[in-house]
């Protein structure tokens, strides 16, 4: 599958020195995919891949897609202590070969002071520099600041965005492990929770927890012959375009569109042909825009959208039928994987007092940062 | 109590850091294409191109949008509550996290005209954004 589906193109270099002065990891590593590019005769526009290592900032590969400008189709941090040099080419060939990117570059980088200037402390990122001064800590003001531009734009209501989290709490009502099993919830409720940010109440925004999710992913040949049913992956897509939302390239037309088109296109089906959405919901705001963006219903039209569709269970679109992170928990990164572990169990018919009827497909969508990076599966029940 | 986080100004912010020093808001701008760049780059993020000479900005925004932290945000922020984080979407067209200040949290709007006001904090002078004096 790789063997001879890609070659190194060009090189960049720094040549190593005792005292690197106070730039930092970041700016370092984007001078060298500036000297990479230009060695290789092309541009960064013609770059759709990125890999890079950990630089100590949050979040630092999807930062240097932002600082570099790309739109990248694949973006990857490799960390493999002396081997990663080499694992970061493997991995950009597997994914050029694989038809994930086309062009992608792989970025290693490293400061050095000649004293010894106590351990590092500085979050050396544009966002610790930028952002953290005026309060922005936690992804909580991002969210918010991207719900009220939202509701400047399009119509959307509290009460609407209320709805999102009272039919998932009601799915968490059909789920013995949700966190909020037994606690059905109005939208008086919601409402009346404390706003933490405006116009996010508590009951809005997910409810930190501890646990664990796992997924094995074998051949289908191999799978068929394993305990279960199996559940073929058969589309995904990626896309990331930013780290904080101020520099979203749209604050409220996300990143889920691209990477939702990808899955569904690999796929081969549509958005009817989809009997389940299990998709990330950090906040109320989070499944509206996904809905949208992941084109269940048009732009600006999700508000009403949730008050013409029933999203619980045994409603006509079912979506996070383990009552989603709101009303399940989110235990960190495990988090995000729970809706996996959901439209798998929903696909196998293992959930049961929430089963979905004759189900087929399920889209299953992950979100990270400010609605900025983003990967959607199509699972379903055959190939 | 936790310390505020402050910037640490690198070769390459010292500009914009400077430049708030003195009352003054600067940015980057892309020799080749003429994009406004922030936060500060080696490189052009719309068109890749690698000279990106600093011009001062004329300080008048608007507000994209905003919120309200009823609770803190970080630790530091503990007692400052409620206080208003936003995006300011300069004149000239690049846009920034900062606060709105001199203005009651509830009189804050999308749109609201706001003007570049700057406050020394240690050794940095951050940049926050007041109403336009109407
Ligand atoms: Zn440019």
């Amino acid at each position: 599958m790789i063997r001879g589906r890609s070659a190194v193109a060009g090189i960049g270099e720094l040549p190593p020195r005792r005292d690197t002065g106070d730039e930092t990891v970041v700016e370092m590593l984007s001078r060298i995919a500036a000297l990479t590019v230009r060695d290789a005769g092309i541009s960064l526009r013609d770059v759709d891949g990125l890999v890079v290592h950990d630089t100590g900032a949050a979040m630092g590969a999807v930062m240097m897609v932002e600082m570099l400008g790309l739109r990248a189709n694949f973006v990857d941090r490799v960390g493999h202590g002396g081997a990663t040099g080499t694992a970061m080419v493997a991995r950009a060939a597997m994914a050029v070969a694989s038809g994930m990117c086309d062009t992608c570059l792989c970025l290693t980088a490293s400061t050095r002071r000649a004293r010894f200037t106590g351990y590092p402390i500085v979050d050396s990122s544009p966002t610790a520099e930028f952002e953290e001064p005026y309060g922005g800590s936690g992804p909580n003001y991002g969210y918010a600041m991207i719900a009220q531009r939202y509701s400047h734009e399009y119509r959307l209501t509290p009460e609407q965005r209320a709805l999102v989290a009272v039919q998932q709490r009601y799915n968490a009502c059909a789920n013995p492990d949700a966190i909020f099993h037994g606690q059905p919830l109005t939208v008086d409720d919601v409402l009346s929770s404390p706003m933490i940010v405006d116009p996010l109440h508590r009951l809005e925004i997910v409810l930190p927890t501890g646990g664990a999710a796992g997924v094995l992913v074998t051949t289908t040949e191999r799978a068929a012959h394993l305990a279960h049913k199996p559940v073929p992956v058969l589309g995904v897509g990626e896309h990331v375009s930013h780290w904080s939302a101020t520099y979203a390239p749209n604050l409220t037309v996300s990143s889920v569109k691209p990477a939702a088109d990808r899955a569904f296109e690999m796929a081969g089906v549509g958005r009817k042909d989809v009997g389940l959405l299990s998709v990330y919901d950090c906040y109320t705001i989070t499944v509206l825009l996904t809905l949208e963006d992941a084109g269940f219903c048009d732009k600006g039209t999700a508000g009403r959208f949730v008050e013409e569709h029933d999203l619980r269970w045994d409603g006509d679109l079912p979506v996070n039928t383990h009552g989603g992170q709101l009303s399940y928990g989110q235990s960190g990164i495990a988090g995000g994987m729970s809706h996996v572990t959901e439209a798998v169990r929903q696909l196998q018919g293992r959930a049961p007092q929430r089963t979905i009827p004759d189900l087929e497909r399920a889209f299953v969508h992950g979100n990270g940062g400010v609605m900025g990076e983003q990967v959607s599966l199509i699972l379903g029940t055959r190939e | 109590m936790t310390e505020r986080p402050l910037p640490h100004p690198s070769p390459l912010t010292r500009p914009f850091w400077e430049g708030a020093a003195r009352r003054e808001l600067w940015m980057q701008r892309c020799h080749a294409c003429g994009h406004r760049v922030f936060y500060p780059r080696h490189l052009c993020p719309v068109c890749g191109g690698d000279q990106l000479p600093w011009e001062r900005m004329s300080g008048g925004g608007t507000v994209f949008t905003y919120t309200v932290a009823r609770k803190p945000t970080h630790p530091a922020f503990a007692g400052r509550e409620p206080y208003v984080i936003a995006v300011v979407e300069l004149d000239e067209g690049p846009k920034l996290t900062t606060n709105i200040v001199g203005i009651p949290p509830e009189d804050v709007s999308i749109g609201l005209r706001v003007r570049a006001a700057f406050e020394d904090v240690g050794d940095v002078t951050l940049v926050q954004f007041e109403p336009e004096a109407t």
